[in-house]
């Protein structure tokens, strides 16, 4: 910066300065700016929540179609008027669980070593290697499944399996949010102070239980959370199930089947040619509606929980 | 009184061995499932490679010794253009004049135009880089049998001309070159919108934001909407963009008829609202990372709020910015669902000329050629996603070494 240096009252005449805030119209100009700036992302949420529901409202207004039905039947066949969301959500609760069966233990484990017994440079290492994990784009997941944890699991398993299949969908979903998972917990365990390990050796313990049993329960909160965001991307997750895990509507909770998810109907319908305000078009936002409200709740769940139950140290 | 027993000495030595064994194993459980994240990413990583190189057997629908003996890799320009109009109906030369001319097209495009519309490969199959490398004798031996007529050659799925030539309906011909502009077209307008936006908002709510309940509100929302799935983003892009926006974004404001709301500009909007929340975020966390110290100097030598935070609190908090810029780029240049909804076109040979063009994106090559049955589109897909995960990797880079070069510790 240069300096500059304006005329400066000379001391010898003595000035009483006006020591009160003065209005400065740029600075609350900027100010203003950057308040409305702030202020647009509310408005984002508001145009989410009003598009969907408008047309979500249009989809519910059709004769064809009753809340009753869409909340309780199990078949979705928009080509002869039938709309049950059961029939998308039983994929899209399956794919998750598996996603969660596979995400979880090994990110909370991969978690717990990384904080708790990895040295420095072996942190160095695994720490970016799941970094890179978590910034491989999901398409790419969705080429993996497909190609390569489909025909592995077929030629374990068998040919019971079909080539789309909402297990290999889920198993490879568990790998993408384990990085997601592992980090999260590791943030909580590494908020957990000294102190408490010390005093866990100090009565005796090994790594192992001062990590199980004083660590992580200590660090329940954080970990809850990351377990709560970890099922709201397992349900809003699109590529890998609309590649790997098939194309018909179907309500199964086996996974060695072939189902369609909520994000993947979305994904397929929306890709074809699709006329505006035709009943499938605003079918699609009454799934995303749902959808956006399932991940909205469990987002506000996972920062309650952090808030509430974190256990304050110091 | 309490009366304990303490075990006897073998007994609590075993015991405490029994308490160590279990530590050591659950050790190897923790460090195992690290091993498996690893073992996944190479796993991963290396059926991309096995993907994009490999044998393929394939008949040529005309041989080309019948059109003439010398090989047409030798051929003239004017060769080229004698065989094309010698083999090409008058529908299909005057569909291809009107496109561009013959005469003016480059040979290296003429070549490929015999070799696609008059020679045309007919892929058998493909065989991915293991299986060529290991079993090569039982691969040319059911070539043999199955198709007697065809040729196997091993073939560079991902070499340069896959880079630079434009899409194309038979794989072997197809390349990214109109997918990579698009998708660059995409995170730049993405990047126009949610840079100025998001550092804006990221200053207010770090330097300005009062604890009230607008403010906290505010704070938690965008720590909501960067939870939201990003296809319910697709949507919301779709209905405003796409549809309630149609004049603008299709450019007939500006004069431009022949596109709908499908174009560049409306998926480079829904993409910069969807890292909205990411760059607000980390920016956040770059302003926060400059001390107190420092705004305080600045108000002591008489500086108002905004003179501290434009030149204190900024140049200091800015790597931290553009790092966290450079990895939204990379999740809009990755991202696949919005782009599907708001509709990227799935067959656009033409580069994108502006923000009204319609396009399609690499992801979207990707999950297009991923989704075809024929095995030479997954040879393609693989090699798409290389190019595009190179992308994703230079971008990444670019982010660290910006990080580590400026990042200042106070």
């Amino acid at each position: 910066m240069e300096l500059e240096v304006k005329s400066v009252a000379p001391p010898t005449t003595f000035r009483l300065m006006n020591l009160q805030k003065k209005m400065r119209f740029k600075e609350q100009a900027i100010e203003g700016v950057l308040f409305l700036v702030g202020v647009l992302t509310i408005f984002i949420t508001l145009s989410i929540v009003f598009v969907l529901g408008n047309e979500a409202l249009l989809f519910f207004e059709d004769p064809e179609v009753t809340l009753a039905e869409f909340l309780g039947s199990t078949k979705w066949a928009p080509a002869i008027g039938e709309f049950g969301i059961w029939a998308l959500v039983s994929a899209t609760l399956t794919t998750s669980v598996i996603a969660l069966a596979v995400a979880v233990p090994l990110g909370l484990s991969a978690a717990i070593y990384l904080s708790e017994y990895a040295s420095l440079r072996v942190r160095s290492i695994l720490k970016p290697i799941l970094e890179i994990l978590a910034g491989i784009p999901t398409v790419v997941y969705g080429y993996f499944a497909l190609m390569f944890v489909t025909p592995l699991l077929r030629s374990v398993v068998g040919n019971q399996i079909g080539v789309y299949n909402m297990l290999s969908a889920g198993l490879v979903m568990g790998i993408m949010i384990l990085p997601l998972m592992s980090s999260m917990s590791e943030d909580a365990l590494n908020a957990v102070p000294n102190s408490l390990r010390e005093a866990a050796y100090a009565l005796g313990s090994t790594r192992f239980e001062a990590a199980l049993q004083v660590v992580v329960p200590a660090a329940f909160s954080g970990i809850g959370a990351a377990i709560i965001v970890g099922v709201s991307r397992a349900v809003g997750e699109t590529m890998i199930v609309a590649i790997a895990s098939g194309a018909t509507s179907k309500f199964t909770f086996n996974p060695l089947e072939a189902a369609e998810t909520m994000t993947a109907h979305i994904a397929r319908i929306s890709g074809g040619d699709l006329s505006y305000n035709s009943i499938d078009y605003n079918s699609l936002f009454a799934i995303a509606l749902m959808l956006f409200l399932v991940t909205l709740v469990l987002n506000l769940l996972s920062q309650w929980i952090v808030k509430r139950f974190r256990e304050q140290y110091e | 009184m309490y009366h304990y027993v303490y075990p006897e000495e073998t007994e609590l030595q075993r015991f405490i061995q029994a308490r160590y064994r279990k530590a050591w194993i659950w050790q190897n459980l923790f460090l195992l499932s690290l091993l498996i994240a690893v073992i996944s990413l190479t796993a991963l990583l290396l059926d991309i490679i096995d993907g994009s190189f490999g044998y393929i057997a394939y008949e040529f629908k005309k041989d080309p010794l019948t059109i003439s003996e010398k090989p047409i890799e030798q051929f003239t320009k004017e060769e080229l253009i004698q065989v094309l109009q010698a083999n090409l109906s008058r529908g299909a030369l005057n569909k291809l004049n009107s496109e561009m001319p013959l005469e003016q097209r480059s040979e290296a495009d003429l070549y490929s135009l015999v070799l696609e519309r008059i020679i045309q490969i007919d892929t058998k199959q493909t065989y991915s880089l293991f299986e060529s490398l290991f079993r090569r004798a039982e691969i040319e031996a059911e070539v043999a049998e199955k198709y007697p007529n065809a040729r196997l050659e091993f073939r560079y799925w991902l070499q340069p001309e896959f880079i630079v030539s434009p899409q194309s309906s038979k794989a072997e011909f197809a390349g990214v070159r109109t997918a990579i502009f698009g998708s660059l077209w995409v995170v730049l307008i993405a990047m126009i919108l949610s840079m100025p936006v998001g550092v804006g908002a990221a200053i207010y709510l770090q330097e300005y934001a009062q604890k009230n309940f607008i403010n906290s509100v505010i704070q938690t929302n965008i720590n909501n909407l960067a939870g939201v799935p990003s296809i319910v983003y697709g949507m919301l892009g779709l209905a405003i963009f796409v549809r309630a926006f149609e004049p603008l974004t299709s450019g007939a404001v500006f004069g431009i008829t022949d596109t709908n709301g499908r174009t560049i500009l409306s998926a480079g909007l829904t993409m910069g609202i969807l890292v909205l929340p990411l760059v607000i975020i980390n920016a956040q966390e770059a302003i926060k990372a400059v001390p107190d110290s420092i705004r305080q100097a600045a108000y002591g030598v008489g500086a108002t709020k905004w003179q501290t935070i434009w030149s204190h609190v900024l140049p200091n908090a800015l790597p931290g910015i553009l790092t966290g810029n450079i990895l939204a780029m990379s999740r809009a240049m990755g991202e696949t669902a919005p782009l599907i909804i708001v509709g990227a076109s799935t067959f656009i040979s033409q580069d994108p000329s502006g923000p009204f063009s319609k396009f399609t994106a690499l992801p979207i090559q990707i999950y297009q050629w991923t989704s075809r049955a024929q095995s030479e589109f997954h040879n393609i897909a693989a090699a798409a996603i290389v190019v595009l995960l190179v992308l994703l990797l230079l971008l990444n880079t670019t982010a660290i070494l910006l990080r580590n070069r400026f990042q200042r510790r106070f």
